[in-house]
């Protein structure tokens, strides 16, 4: 797809010119935020859940300004469940890895100092893998609903 | 320290995730893997079998602050059930899943279920009983409307808001448990309920839930979802949820729930008994009207799943090896009953009796295997469901419930006359012109319903000849629930707490 | 524990509404909205569980010890069950969506009361 500020003119799709230009602007700050919440989540309030529930809040609204054509483009249908099946399969992975400190999810990797960025161990990289997991999975689950709903309106008309 | 309890659960549930990535290359992986996993989580049963019980903890975080797993000889008894009957449904699936598509998205559903059940069984933690107990229900949500065509998706959609229910009304048992002894370590619980005086939040909590386990495991007056969703599944899941699905997460949580935290109390045993022998005459009645055959056998489920909660209800030794016996046995011959029933929808295209009729010319695998498990679950020996429906009567004898004896002897009367009219308007009589063409089920088919008959002969010998079956299998689980009776659950609390 | 109690009452009343949504409505969507506000009514209550005036947030640092942060700190349980809970709420309302957007689909109709072919 072309650069976003000229589908932000064509008005054949999505909605008006002042929600594209508006979502435009909020778009990457919607996604940084979520991305800090991820990444701060073993130290702050927030985690893997909330901040994949904004990354794929970022995706939707991409979606619902612009269309689902150009949202899919940035992420398609298939990546968005390849990555579903991937964040899960990371968890389980790191689950697994913690049989090597003696259990399964022990927390197996250097804990460092409470309050630092780099410290908590698994927590961390569990947050990712969740974050993956969540905002691939709500992001298809949106694309699922609207093709659903929109097969079941034109079957109507 | 027993590191194959998270596998149970782990392989099933990382399976059913890399089966979908590699599904996406092609589809036929789907087939070899998902069986394949189901086999190595029941091989990894049967290798359990025998171990004392262990407790295992989660991350190494000691209870009661980390989750704990454990295993003892209720447990064993489940996971033997539940991944023998996974396996050989999956196994059948391989063919009957065939005409419908998006069959490795079927697997990883059935997969995810089986984490779900496994979990249910192996937790020693309340919170992570529901969170496990959620996952399957909402895997067996979608299986049930798989074919989503008018029926399942109705069928599926009641069962869903029921379901959402019963699991609110268990969250509910588990907020209130958590009120009054600040833990949901489940022996920690036990222990902390068993020090302060009984209290009406402790009476609500019971009453929520039973209602919501009551609910799960289809119990009459709880029962309206089950007879639309399990004969609208398609049949390995029918088998599934019939066989195991509402003993793991409805009978087994019950149990689990009502004898090692709440205190099995005579109120709590009458509620069982009650709501068991309402099931059990209610189900056989309604089974006898039925036309359509898997409708017959999800009201007959209901019927045996009376049977097995009175007897646990009888709160006596005999009782809980009555009752874990029929639930084994249960499990056995109502999955057979499915699978054929499935065989043969598959070979004919229909499951309504008034269309059947003189198969058992064309079937002859099918026919064999149908009447097999026909004659276990109308309890004729030699075959399995003589044995346990004798030691339900026996145990109810014993207990000095007359009324309960007779009953169940009349509804075992009543099981035989409704399986005698499925089998003469499907097996024999007349073969309908329509049904002229049709050909005996594959290999895959075959082998299962083959496999699930020798069980429901070999179990009914092996405990006829000798006490090593009962030894193996039912007295440990019978003594947990004993220790639970007698002993204020000291043995489980000490396994958990100590270990 | 005046405003707490009051609380608990509301809680039940949110919990009563969701059992009646969902008993009393025959729209798909009316009950499955009302299976919702019945799931957020038990979360909620789990929150409350946790609940203390003037808490703090449960975490032990060089200013407050160990004593004083059992006694003001908030129960952080709770709080990891409900947001277990949340997402298994999200899960089964996405099924549920799905659902109704299925049984729409195939019966024309939103009414519980039609879609009725399953019987006996």
């Amino acid at each position: 797809m072309n650069n976003i500020r000229e589908l932000s003119k064509d008005e054949s799709s999505g909605m008006t010119i002042i929600v594209k230009t508006i979502s435009r602007l909020v778009l990457s700050f919607i996604l940084l935020f979520g991305f800090y919440i991820i990444l701060y989540g073993h130290i702050t309030p927030g985690g893997g859940f909330a901040g994949g529930v904004i990354l794929s809040i970022s995706y939707v609204l991409l979606m619902l300004a612009f269309g689902s054509k150009v949202a899919l483009a940035k992420l398609s249908n298939f990546w968005a469940s390849m990555l579903d099946n991937l964040g899960a399969l990371a968890f389980i992975v790191i689950g697994f890895l913690g049989l090597t400190g003696g259990y399964f999810m022990t927390n197996f990797i250097w804990h460092g100092h409470p309050g630092q960025l780099i410290s908590a161990g698994i927590i961390p990289l569990c947050n990712i893998a969740i974050a993956i997991k969540v905002s691939a999975a709500l992001y298809a689950i949106f694309i699922g609903l609207s093709i659903y709903g929109r097969i079941v309106t034109e079957e109507e008309k | 320290m027993n590191h194959i309890l998270p596998l149970l659960v782990g392989i099933p549930l990382g399976m059913s995730v890399i089966n979908l990535i590699l599904s996406k290359a092609s589809k036929r992986i789907s087939d070899v893997i998902a069986p394949l996993a189901v086999l190595a989580v029941a091989v990894l049963s049967f290798y359990l079998l025998g171990t004392e019980t262990t407790a295992y903890w989660m991350g190494g975080w000691y209870p009661p602050f980390g989750i704990t797993l454990l295993y003892d000889g209720l447990t064993s008894l489940l996971l033997i059930v539940v991944n023998t009957v996974a396996f050989l449904a999956i196994f059948y699936s391989i063919s009957y899943m065939e005409k419908y598509t998006s069959k490795p998205k079927f697997y990883s559903l059935f997969l995810l279920m089986l984490a779900g059940m496994n979990g249910v069984v192996i937790t020693g933690d309340l919170f992570n009983m529901f969170v496990f107990l959620e996952i399957a229900s909402i895997a067996s949500y979608a299986l049930v409307g798989f074919g989503v065509e008018h029926e399942e998706l109705e069928a599926s959609f009641k069962y869903l808001i029921l379901g959402s229910f019963a699991s609110t009304m268990i969250l509910l048992g588990i907020a209130l448990t958590y009120a009054m002894t600040g833990t949901v370590n489940m022996a920690d619980a036990a222990t902390m309920l068993q020090s302060i005086p009984a209290s009406k939040t402790m009476a609500f909590a019971a009453g929520a839930f039973i209602m919501g386990f009551a609910l799960k495991s289809g119990l009459v007056p709880f029962h309206a979802w089950l007879p639309d969703a399990h004969p609208s599944a398609p049949a390995p899941v029918s088998a599934m949820l019939s066989g195991v699905l509402i003993k793991a997460i409805g009978v087994y949580a019950m149990l689990r729930v009502i004898f090692n935290v709440l205190g099995p109390t005579a109120i709590n045993l009458n509620i069982m008994v009650v709501l068991g022998a309402l099931s059990m005459a209610v189900g056989g009645f309604l089974a006898l009207g039925q036309n359509d055959m898997k409708r017959m056998l999800a009201y007959s489920s209901i019927s045996q799943i009376g049977y097995i909660v009175m007897a646990f209800g009888l709160g006596t030794h005999l009782g809980f090896i009555a009752g874990l016996f029929h639930l084994f046995n249960h499990a056995a011959f109502k999955s057979l009953l499915f699978l054929s029933s499935g065989a043969i929808e598959h070979a004919t295209g229909t499951k309504d009796l008034r269309r059947l009729g003189g198969l058992s010319g064309k079937l002859p695998v099918t026919t064999t295997t149908t009447i097999a498990g026909a004659l276990s679950i109308s309890g004729v020996p030699p075959f399995n469901g003589f044995f346990s429906k004798l030691l339900i009567i026996i145990a109810c004898v014993s207990a000095g419930r007359w009324f309960l004896a007779a009953l169940a002897a009349t509804i075992s009367v009543v099981t035989l006359i409704y399986f005698f009219k499925m089998m003469r308007f499907s097996l024999f009589g007349e073969l309908p012109a329509k049904l002229q063409k049709i050909r005996e089920v594959p290999f895959p088919m075959a082998f299962s319903l083959i496999a699930l008959s020798v069980i429901c002969l070999a179990v009914g010998i092996a405990y006829f000849v000798g006490p090593t079956f009962s030894e193996l299998f039912l007295e440990p689980g019978a003594n947990v629930l004993l220790d639970g009776l007698k002993n204020n659950a000291a043995n489980y609390i000490s396994s958990v707490l100590g270990g | 524990m005046g405003g707490t109690s009051s609380l608990y009452i509301m809680n039940m009343a949110l919990m009563g509404m969701g059992i009646y949504a969902l008993i009393a409505k025959r729209h798909i969507i009316k009950k499955i909205i009302g299976v919702v506000i019945m799931e957020y009514a038990i979360n909620l209550f789990l929150i409350l569980l946790g609940y203390k005036t003037d808490g703090i947030a449960p975490i032990q640092d060089s200013s407050i010890n160990a004593a004083q942060l059992a006694v003001r700190a908030v129960d952080p349980l709770p709080q990891a069950l409900v947001l277990t809970s949340i997402v298994i709420g999200l899960g089964t309302l996405a099924l549920m969506a799905a659902q109704a957007i299925k049984l729409y689909e195939k019966y024309k109709t939103f009414d519980m009361s039609e879609i009725n072919r399953l019987r006996g």
